[in-house]
């Protein structure tokens, strides 16, 4: 067991690496003086002289990767060119709205999908199969933001049923909180279920198949407990592998949706530092997003060997 | 987001074995629905803009007026004609989807065959992807337009970049399986080049699956396009996109919501046919890789 984990954290380290490089190189390599696109087009000379400065951009390559490289290990992401903020304080402030939006996602999809993708497997070929299939690759099709002015145009502005846009913190009291993020959340699982109904019913359809899954038929089962007992059981290693590699879906969906809804998360970062050309800001969430989102694979790659003892090295 | 597709179906089995490719696939309800829409789409982004008003023409007195029998698809804010704009706006889609799936397609397959068949660049390369493949794409197309500048070639690259990884990983998993093939091996023994050996005999296995691939990079790459355009980080409005004209309609949603509503259509139908032809592609073409996918 501790040999595994120690396996897989130390297969995350060389991927961490490619990303810091990756992310590094980007604005180095960028064609242009990336000095000068920062500044904007009203820039002065010695603005842009500025911003190389504050950026390191007039060290040798390697001394400026070193650099950047030790900050980073001790946990410094950054300073924003035009807030002066170090961007851990930024993401500190800003976390809370994402993570939220970000949970109730899941739940709300793994709640729905999972049930959805199991009857689909079922009674594949029936009605409801047919129904599940076309949601799914219409979920794939249709924009984020589209499906969140849809929503927002229904039921906030033609039924009056939610507030439209904005952000209130649970602990500020349930019941607001709920009403700001029922929509986002239903704009943003549209494609997790999407992406989890058809995982689950394409190897519920396999499992299905089986002899356990025939012998439990046979002795009398019932098929709702053989649905969640036996294959649902059975299914779980590519559901949430599935829902692991979705959260890179997630991130890019969440910057999006919180555009939609004016929420003030990490998206809304992004998005500004992007339109005020704040490049450390965006190098520093990119780094962070892309190393949770790392981290989170790497989490539920070792929980697998807690759940399913065939899975170990 | 390739990797969200996928279950297995079963080709349609009625086709005779002797039947080209094309009328094999053709025989697939998908591949012929999606693929008469999208030609469509495409005669209407190649001959449309000729046929309707002047999609950049403002008319200030005719701001914002609902859809009607005149202005079908009403008018944006400066009274611009949002059914020209939405005709015209097809191109940008268009282009970019193809671009995005030819090019990254041409890439990955040569980093794959290099790294299925070449051992000593496999663990390079494949780190490599794994680590790009770990930076969400919409994140990493938005820090490359914005670094860059958004031109319809900077959006291109920038839609390129995250898309390689996937191709790659196809690719090469393809190669290795096709490598440990006894033709493989008796070409190798027979002392063929490795040029030939690729080209000749491993390359052909690749077709397949990589144009099943490629339709769904074009989609992908379609929506990635309007979501740049939509949060302001796409092509400037001056050349009208889905992704831009639906941006600028943000402001105005509530009093004309027909302004996003109209080319937020219009993509997602697109979308879908070229979905649909992906997955009526694969069940034809490729039964085989429809089950790893």
């Amino acid at each position: 067991m501790l040999r595994y984990i120690l396996l897989r954290v130390g297969a995350t380290v060389p991927v961490m690496a490619v990303v810091a490089l990756f992310v590094f190189l980007m604005l180095r390599l960028t064609p242009g003086d990336p000095a000068a696109v920062i500044a904007g087009d009203y820039a002065t000379s010695e603005d842009i002289a500025r911003i190389r400065e504050q950026l390191g951009l007039n060290e040798a390559i390697p001394y400026q990767f070193v650099t950047w490289i030790r900050l980073l290990l001790q946990g410094d992401l950054g300073t924003s060119i035009f807030t002066s903020l170090s961007v851990t304080t930024l993401i500190s402030q800003r976390i809370e709205p994402t993570v939220m939006l970000a949970l109730t996602t899941i739940l709300f999809s793994v709640a729905v999908a999972v049930p959805l993708g199991a009857i689909a497997a079922w009674k594949a070929g029936s009605l409801i199969d047919r129904f599940v299939m076309l949601f799914s690759v219409a979920g794939f099709s249709v924009p984020v933001f589209v499906l969140g002015y849809v929503l927002i145009y229904v039921l906030s502005m033609k039924l009056n049923l939610l507030p439209v846009q904005g952000y209130r913190s649970p602990w500020q009291g349930i019941g607001p909180f709920l009403a700001h993020i029922t929509l986002p959340t239903l704009t943003l699982s549209v494609i997790f279920i999407a992406l989890i109904a058809r995982m689950t019913r394409a190897s519920a359809i396999e499992i299905l198949q089986e002899d356990y899954v025939r012998t439990a038929h046979a002795k009398g089962q019932n098929e709702f407990t053989i649905l969640t007992r036996h294959v649902l059981a059975n299914a779980a290693v590519p559901i949430v592998t599935v829902i692991g590699i979705g959260i890179a879906l997630l991130i890019g969906g969440v910057v999006v949706t919180e555009s939609v809804y004016n929420i003030p998360g990490l998206g809304r970062l992004v998005l500004d530092a992007v339109l005020a050309r704040d490049y450390p800001i965006i190098q520093g969430l990119i780094l962070f997003l892309s190393f949770s989102y790392i981290l989170i694979n790497l989490l539920i790659d070792i929980s697998y060997a807690f759940f399913d003892p065939r899975i170990r090295y | 987001m390739a990797l969200a597709r996928g279950t297995v179906e079963v080709a349609a089995g009625s086709v005779p074995r002797e039947a080209g490719a094309l009328s094999l696939a053709l025989g697939n309800r998908g591949v012929l629905w999606g693929g008469m829409l999208l030609v469509a789409m495409a005669l209407i982004a190649a001959i449309g803009p000729y046929f309707t008003v002047d999609a950049t023409a403002l008319n200030p007195i005719q701001r914002l007026k609902p859809p009607s029998a005149e202005v079908w698809f009403g008018s944006d804010f400066l009274g611009r004609d949002v059914f020209a704009r939405v005709v015209s706006g097809a191109r940008i889609s268009l282009v970019v989807g193809v671009a995005v799936a030819v090019i990254s397609v041409a890439i990955g397959l040569l980093l794959g065959m290099v790294a299925g068949y070449l051992r000593a660049f496999d663990a390079p390369i494949m780190r490599v992807m794994d680590g790009l493949m770990s930076i969400p794409g919409i994140l990493l197309a938005i820090a490359l337009v914005s670094l860059s500048g958004a031109t319809l070639m900077t959006v291109i690259v920038a839609i390129v970049v995250p898309e390689i990884p996937r191709v790659v990983r196809l690719v090469r998993s393809v190669v290795l399986t096709v490598r440990e093939e006894p033709y493989v091996e008796a070409a190798i023994a027979a002392g063929t080049r490795p040029y030939l050996v690729m080209s000749r005999h491993i390359l052909p296995n690749t077709i397949a699956p990589l144009i099943v691939q490629a339709t769904y990079i074009c989609g992908s790459a379609m929506l990635l396009e309007a979501i740049l355009g939509f949060l302001g980080a796409g092509i400037p409005p001056e050349i009208p996109s889905w992704g831009n004209i639906m941006s600028e309609g943000r402001t105005y949603f509530q009093i004309s919501p027909w302004i996003i509503f109209c080319p937020g259509i219009a993509l997602a139908l697109t979308v879908l046919a070229v979905n649909v032809m992906g997955d009526g592609l694969r069940d034809t073409l490729d039964p085989r890789i429809a089950r790893k996918m």
